[in-house]
């Protein structure tokens, strides 16, 4: 299936092939560069490129560009998702997915592929298995091996795990201190027009777990409330039968952080709208300037503090600079990528942050049809705003109490503030 | 360091890529210029003595892979150094791979060994493959038939020739039952044979049981096949639009309750006249098992399901898709383009299936531009009616867009709205207008040519807008737009008489400088006018003709000549210049303005031969519908030769009552999953203990040196044998390891329902006090332990509870009921001195404090037996007496039920025959007829669960000792008369003896 990997940095530079058939000349990336010189960003290079004998397949993510080669008909969305896999456990095994981080350990990057992939066809994906074979640098594991000159990060234990039938869950884990940890993260996805209408708002959600219990725990987490949750998609470990059943959740946890389930709130619950956001943008015809004014301010918080906010405004190209003034956090504009960003912090009640000022655009160029649109970002923590709330969690398989421990976050995912 | 630049410079200049500093390593000084060097210093490190050397030299090697640098030569001195660390290696090197992939003990090992074998791609060595695979194909691990699996088209590329040879073999492994080789071998069916989809038939059911349990990856692969299977297997379920939406499908299938409610409508069916649709239930199947894989966190699972659904369920039933691909609207951009591609192609053919979710196709400015197009295409295509006025707005604030691109795009699909929906066409066309004063051409442009095509369908209402559109000749210099105009004009040049030809004078004076397509236009627009208004135009055309005669471009000038000959009478001009007119200002149809998704769902959805719309190499078409059905039977499953022995004659039985369904290997689905709910009951009471982790006291024999044993005990047996039986024994060996390993694994996933089930029951039953549940099957048989005259007025009697006994599972518990029948109370009531055989235990039950008078107090110790029936003595004191007693079980209390399947069941009977099955032939007693009294007593004599059963004649049972866990089997078999037959299997002889004895003297009384 997947005939060869290429990772290849924003800048057009092919840092690292992989071949897992025959090799592949690297210069059939030209054709993604070709790609990427028509693209304005590299987010708009398409995911595939057909060439006379091959066909690309590319992810783009942390700067560098995942691109798999293929020769034969194959589920892209196989190969896209497969990539997207590989770039998380680099990301988990390096703490984080770069250039740089990658041709350091460059050894192991080759140990991950030879295992995730068998001729192609994926073999060992899963986190837990992956690091019994092949153990995640630490700095202790590197001082010892340039001292002592030692052997390879290859572990020396075989993978049992892939015989199992959970296989995202390794044996024989032990831990002093048993805990499990759940995070409820909720994002609201919205736009807003004009008037500050809401044209389409819903909440969508996860929960992400930090389990580190010893041994074979069985958990069963309950919800006080799961009929919010409409659609759901669940890490392979829940027992899908008994969400159907009794809506809960059963299952072996893997070892370690994993993503649970993600979710999806009825549509039928209106979403309630933590901020409200006043705003006026506009540009003269005359004297090529502009005016800018904002205002932000909380609404249906649920008695919790909003933090974190932040307002980044893609502005037109015209824009050449901005003079703003405001009376809470700080804000800066980029006259090359045109963005301003209002980095405002906590909202008060009492004080109403606001960003106002003049915007001079570039002298003699037409007025700008198009108005930006404002994106906001924040945080409220202590509060899943679609109001599902964890039940309960048991444990059964072990005899050790646990640590257990939930906790709610919501965010604001593509909110979006038309003008 | 200093040393190592020149190094550094002579690849290219290229950042240090993770490169190992070599420090004055003298192999990597500069002094070594050419390649052919290099790897000879290389060569030398490798081969010498020093650890560190040659590990450095192998990270060197790691780095030039990692370059794309041809290190190929080196290849014999890694593996010389590779082979000399790990296994003491004698050449010739694949063979003893070969050895090691059959003889070494650890299944890991033998899985590894076989992959680095099959990685060589030398074809001198593809006898000894072939052989390695052969041999690994009926390993008993599942992992290495896996591994085998995966080499398959490995060995096929490397030699295509093989084919027949690898059929054979995936024959063999299709015909596997884990879930771990199923991917993986469909993988290898598919690249090697995906046109012999007669080895899918009999494996179906099978493939569609498993799917669940199947790694993420394998299942997509799968999916693609069976979507490919069904649709030559079945046929279409939406022949009959018109039955189908009358309420349902009537399936031959009835006792299943889902397949009841779906049952609906037989007199739909009479009303149309064709032969009405009956869903296979094989097709159901699918379906049903398909549809939870939905919930998938992994994308192309979920696509596979969304594509399998679109391809393949009725009507009705596709919807269910729709909220899943909506979801994956939310992961990476990726995902995002090739979804919607998908979502574009489905809402041309089932619009109503993605209405409800209308704003999820909403655009953000923050979308990539292919993104925000693609989504622009599946608004247009979900626009309708009652939508439209919601759509026209949003699409408003798209044209505000900075992105230009998205702009243009946005106004192409106002047009297509415009012409689908008649009512919005004129509010269409007036927005449009209004964008023709936009500052931006592009827009303009774009617009203009919408708006022509618009116009198109209704010109004389507009001859305003072609007005205004002619004065923009003035302005627009986008060649596409210009052109548009002219052809507008001169198309319509009755309806604006007067300008048209002050147009074409304009046109005229700037012709030579003006694109191509807009000449054309040019000559285009003359041709016609002179044609209709010949008085005023005819110098003009002959100007504009000359002009075109000498242009640079062949096509104009050809244009030109031809068109001249035509309009303009000459002696020499035929009869074609009659018909001129005709042929310039015939009516043209108005063009319909499609999507460009229209008709793309002839490729497989999820392929990339569907996002490229072109056919990709290997791409297998999707058959369409059968006229009529293939036989069904194909797919029945003959019963595996080893339960023949015992149940022949049922099964012939069966064959002829269900000819169509034949679920003899119990893969039906239906009748399985309805009876394991059932049946959960019983499972609660195995299971939590098998996953407890105190079972794993003395699990140190791990399962390496056990399945070595196995091993080298299956080798010695015949070939064939060995072939047929391999897998049932691996399955046994998988099991028995298990257990000996305690479970450290946990319960396997392939349970992982029924598992579920039980964990549900004990969240039930287990947290109220023991004594306060209901026993599992009716009244408890009590026995006495000490009668109250001998007891001095202390009655004991205890009875088999038949619930695990809580802290050790390998305890049968008996709950003890005291009673006081004396005028004082009884003290300080124990358990003293217990003298058991070897090996036997007891947990004691808690001290009694006082029994006052008259009173009853029950308490629940546990006795390990040790799967005999020896009595255990001990002595029960009071505070001032001691009395000896006695608990002796019954054969059947030794035991505790487990869930199977009826597959599963036959799989373990096929292994424990011989010494270890006994039958018995009986008469029933009066009372006993019908099954459910059978049944009861059985249980009753028995802590036994019931495994479903397909034959009405034949009742099975299955549990296991309490102590060692050896299976119980137990299967009771009725005939004509009062005739019955009873056959238990157990390993444990005496254990079976007995229990036949038990169950032989309850069922005939």
């Amino acid at each position: 299936m997947i005939h060869s990997l290429f990772l290849v940095s924003t800048a057009g530079h092919i840092f690292l092939e992989k071949h897992w058939k025959s090799v592949i000349s690297r210069s059939v990336c030209d054709y993604l560069f070709e790609a990427q010189g028509k693209a304005s960003a590299p987010e708009n290079v398409p995911p595939v490129i057909a060439t006379p004998h091959h066909y690309l397949i590319s992810v783009y993510r942390d700067r560098i560009f995942f691109v798999a080669v293929i020769q034969t008909e194959v589920p892209p969305l196989f190969v896209i998702e497969f990539l997207h896999r590989v770039a998380e456990t680099f990301q988990d095994y390096f703490g984080e997915c770069s250039e740089a981080s990658i041709k350091d350990n460059v050894v192991i990057v080759y140990e991950l592929l030879e295992e995730m992939l068998d001729n192609g066809f994926p073999l060992a994906t899963e986190a837990n298995i992956l690091k019994e074979m092949i153990k995640p640098p630490t700095i202790l594991r590197s001082v010892v091996n340039t001292i002592t000159g030692g052997s390879s990060n290859v572990g020396g234990t075989l993978p049992t795990g892939q015989l199992s039938n959970i296989p995202w869950r390794r044996t024989g884990v032990k831990y002093t201190n048993n805990e499990a940890y759940f995070d409820v993260v909720e994002e609201i996805d919205a736009i807003l027009d004009k008037s500050g209408t809401v044209v389409f708002a819903e909440i969508q959600g996860v929960i992400d777990a930090c389990v580190k219990l010893s041994g074979m725990p069985d958990l069963t987490l309950s919800f006080v409330n799961p009929r919010l949750l409409d659609d759901v998609s669940f890490h392979p470990c829940v027992r899908f039968k008994r969400w159907e059943a009794e809506r809960v959740l059963s299952f072996i946890p893997p070892d370690g952080n994993f993503r649970l389930m993600s979710y999806h709130v009825n549509a039928q619950n209106l979403v309630a709208i933590p901020v409200y956001v006043k705003q006026n943008v506009s540009f003269f015809e005359t004297g090529s300037s502009g005016r800018l004014d904002i205002t932000v301010g909380p609404k249906q918080t649920m008695g919790k503090t909003i933090e974190d906010v932040v307002i980044t405004v893609h502005m037109p190209k015209v824009v050449l600079n901005a003079n703003l003034t405001t009376n809470q956090g700080t804000s800066t504009y980029d006259p090359v990528t045109k963005v301003l960003v209002w980095d405002i912090g906590k909202l008060n009640q009492q004080k109403v942050p606001n960003l106002k000022g003049s915007l001079s655009l570039q002298s003699g160029a037409p007025r700008p049809d198009e108005n930006p649109t404002l994106n906001i970002d924040l945080r409220i923590q202590q509060l899943a705003i679609s109001g599902l709330k964890v039940n309960r969690l048991n444990m059964f398989g072990e005899k050790y109490k646990p640590f257990k421990g939930v906790k709610y976050v919501t965010k604001a995912g593509k909110f979006q503030v038309r003008t | 360091m200093s040393s190592s630049s020149a190094f550094n410079d002579e690849k290219g200049g290229s950042s240090s890529v993770g490169e190992p500093e070599y420090g004055h390593d003298p192999a990597s000084g500069g002094i070594f210029s050419s390649d052919y060097k290099r790897h000879d210093d290389l060569k030398e490190m490798l081969d010498s003595n020093k650890d560190s050397l040659k590990l450095e030299a192998m990270k060197r090697i790691v780095a030039m892979i990692a370059r794309g640098k041809n290190a190929s030569d080196l290849f014999p001195a890694v593996v010389k150094n590779v082979a000399c660390k790990n296994i003491e290696v004698s050449p010739p090197r694949p063979s003893r791979y070969r050895d090691i992939s059959q003889t070494d003990p650890n299944q890991l090992i033998r899985a590894s060994a076989l992959r680095v074998l099959s990685s060589i791609r030398v074809t001198i060595i593809v006898p000894i493959m072939m052989l390695a695979i052969k041999e690994a194909a009926s390993d008993m691990s599942p992992y290495v038939r896996k591994t085998a699996a995966h080499a398959i088209p490995k060995l096929y590329s490397l030699d295509p020739d093989q084919k027949d040879q690898l059929i054979e073999v995936i024959e063999k492994l299709l015909a596997d039952k884990t879930t771990l080789v199923a991917g993986s071998v469909v993988m290898a069916f598919e690249e090697v044979c995906p046109e012999r989809i007669d080895l899918i038939h009999k494996n179906y059911r099978k493939l569609c049981n498993l799917l669940i349990d199947v790694e993420e990856w394998g299942q997509v692969v799968i999916i693609n096949m069976l979507t490919r299977y069904a649709r030559t297997q079945f046929l279409n379920p939406n022949a009959n639009e018109s039955l189908l939406e009358e309420g349902g499908e009537k399936t031959f299938y009835g006792s299943d309750e889902e397949e009841g409610k779906e049952d609906k409508v037989e007199a739909a069916a009479l009303v149309v006249k064709r032969k009405p649709y009956v869903m296979d239930p094989d097709h159901r199947l699918l379906l049903r098992n398909t549809k939870p894989l939905l919930q998938s966190r992994n994308a192309a699972v979920v696509m596979a399901v969304a594509q399998l659904y679109f391809h393949l369920a009725p009507k009705a039933e596709v919807g269910v898709i729709a909220k899943a691909l909506v979801r994956l609207m939310r992961s990476h951009s990726e995902v995002q383009y090739v979804v919607l591609q998908n979502v574009a192609t489905m809402t041309i053919k089932r619009r109503g299936m993605f209405e409800p979710y209308l704003k999820s196709f909403y655009i953000r400015s923050t979308d990539p531009t292919q993104i925000k197009v693609l989504k622009l295409e599946v608004l247009t295509n979900l626009a309708n009616e009652t939508n439209i006025s919601t759509i026209l707005r949003e699409f408003q604030t798209y044209i505000k867009s900075m992105d230009k691109d998205f702009v243009a795009a946005t106004i192409q699909a106002i047009g297509r709205c415009a012409t689908n929906i008649g009512e919005v066409r004129d509010t269409c066309l007036n927005g449009l207008v209004q964008l023709l004063s936009n500052r931006d051409e592009l827009v303009v442009a774009e617009s203009v040519v919408v708006i022509k095509k618009l116009l198109q369908m209704q010109p004389e209402k507009h001859s305003d807008i072609i007005k205004h559109m002619a004065k923009l000749t003035d302005n627009i210099q986008v060649p596409m737009a210009r052109a548009s105009i002219l052809w507008l004009i001169g198309e319509y040049c009755e309806h604006v008489p007067k300008i048209a030809p002050d147009v074409l004078r304009k046109m005229a004076k700037s012709f030579t400088n003006e694109e191509d397509i807009v000449k054309l236009q040019i000559l285009n627009l003359a041709a016609k006018l002179y044609l209709t208004n010949s008085k005023q135009t005819k110098l003009l055309t002959q100007y504009v003709l000359n002009l075109a005669k000498y242009d640079q471009n062949y096509d104009i000038r050809d244009r030109a000549r031809f068109i001249r000959q035509l309009i303009v009478p000459t002696d020499k001009s035929g009869a074609l210049s009659k018909y001129a007119k005709k042929l310039f200002l015939a009516l043209k149809p108005a063009p319909v303005l499609e999507s460009p998704f229209k008709d793309r769902d002839h490729f497989q959805l999820g392929s990339l031969s569907h996002l490229l719309n072109a056919k990709a190499g290997g791409y297998q078409e999707l058959p369409d519908w059968p006229e009529s059905a293939p036989d069904p039977s194909v797919r029945n499953v003959e019963v595996p030769e080893w339960t023949k022995c015992s149940s022949r004659e049922k099964r012939k039985e069966k064959k002829v009552e269900k000819p169509f369904y034949s679920d003899s290997e119990g893969e039906s689905g239906p009748t399985e999953s309805a009876d394991s709910g059932n049946q959960s009951g019983c499972v609660c009471l195995s299971q939590p203990v098998n996953s407890s982790p105190d079972s794993d006291t003395g699990s140190g024999s791990g399962s390496g040196s056990d399945s070595g044993s196995e091993d080298s005990g299956s080798e010695s047996g015949s070939e064939e044998s060995e072939g047929e039986s391999d897998s049932e024994k691996d399955e046994k060996d998988k099991r028995k390891s298990g257990k000996k390993k305690a479970k450290k694994t946990a319960p396997e996933s392939e349970e992982r329902i029924y598992v579920s089930f039980c964990v549900a029951l004990l969240l039930k039953c287990s947290f109220p006090s023991p004594q306060a549940a209901s026993p599992t099957c009716g009244p408890l048989k009590t026995y006495e332990l000490l009668h109250r005259i001998t007891g001095e007025g202390l009655a004991v009697t205890y009875c088999f509870s038949r619930r695990p006994f809580t802290g050790d599972p390998h305890m049968v518990s008996v709950q003890i009921q005291f009673t006081n029948n004396t005028e004082v109370e009884a003290r300080s009531l124990r358990v003293l001195e217990p003298k058991l055989q070897s090996g036997m235990r007891i947990a004691e039950f808690p001290e009694i404090d006082v029994l006052p008078p008259g009173e009853i107090s029950t308490v629940v110790m546990g006795i390990d037996f040790c799967d005999s029936t020896q009595a255990a003595n001990f002595q029960l004191c009071t505070h001032t007496k001691k009395f000896f007693v006695t608990i002796q079980p019954p054969v059947g209390e030794l035991m505790m039920p487990i869930f199977m399947t009826e597959n599963e069941f036959k799989k373990e009977q096929g292994q424990l025959m011989g010494m270890n099955e006994i039958t018995e032939k009986l008469t029933l007693g009066e009372g006993c007829r019908g099954d459910h009294v059978i049944i009861q007593r059985v249980i009753s004599t028995a802590n036994l669960s019931r495994v479903p059963c397909g034959s009405a004649m034949e009742c099975r049972f299955a549990g296991k000792t309490v102590t060692s866990g050896s299976l119980v089997l137990v299967t009771v078999v009725t005939k004509e008369e009062r005739a019955a037959q009873v056959t238990v299997n157990c390993e444990k002889m005496l254990i079976g003896t007995m229990l036949v004895k038990d169950i032989l003297q309850a069922l005939s009384q």
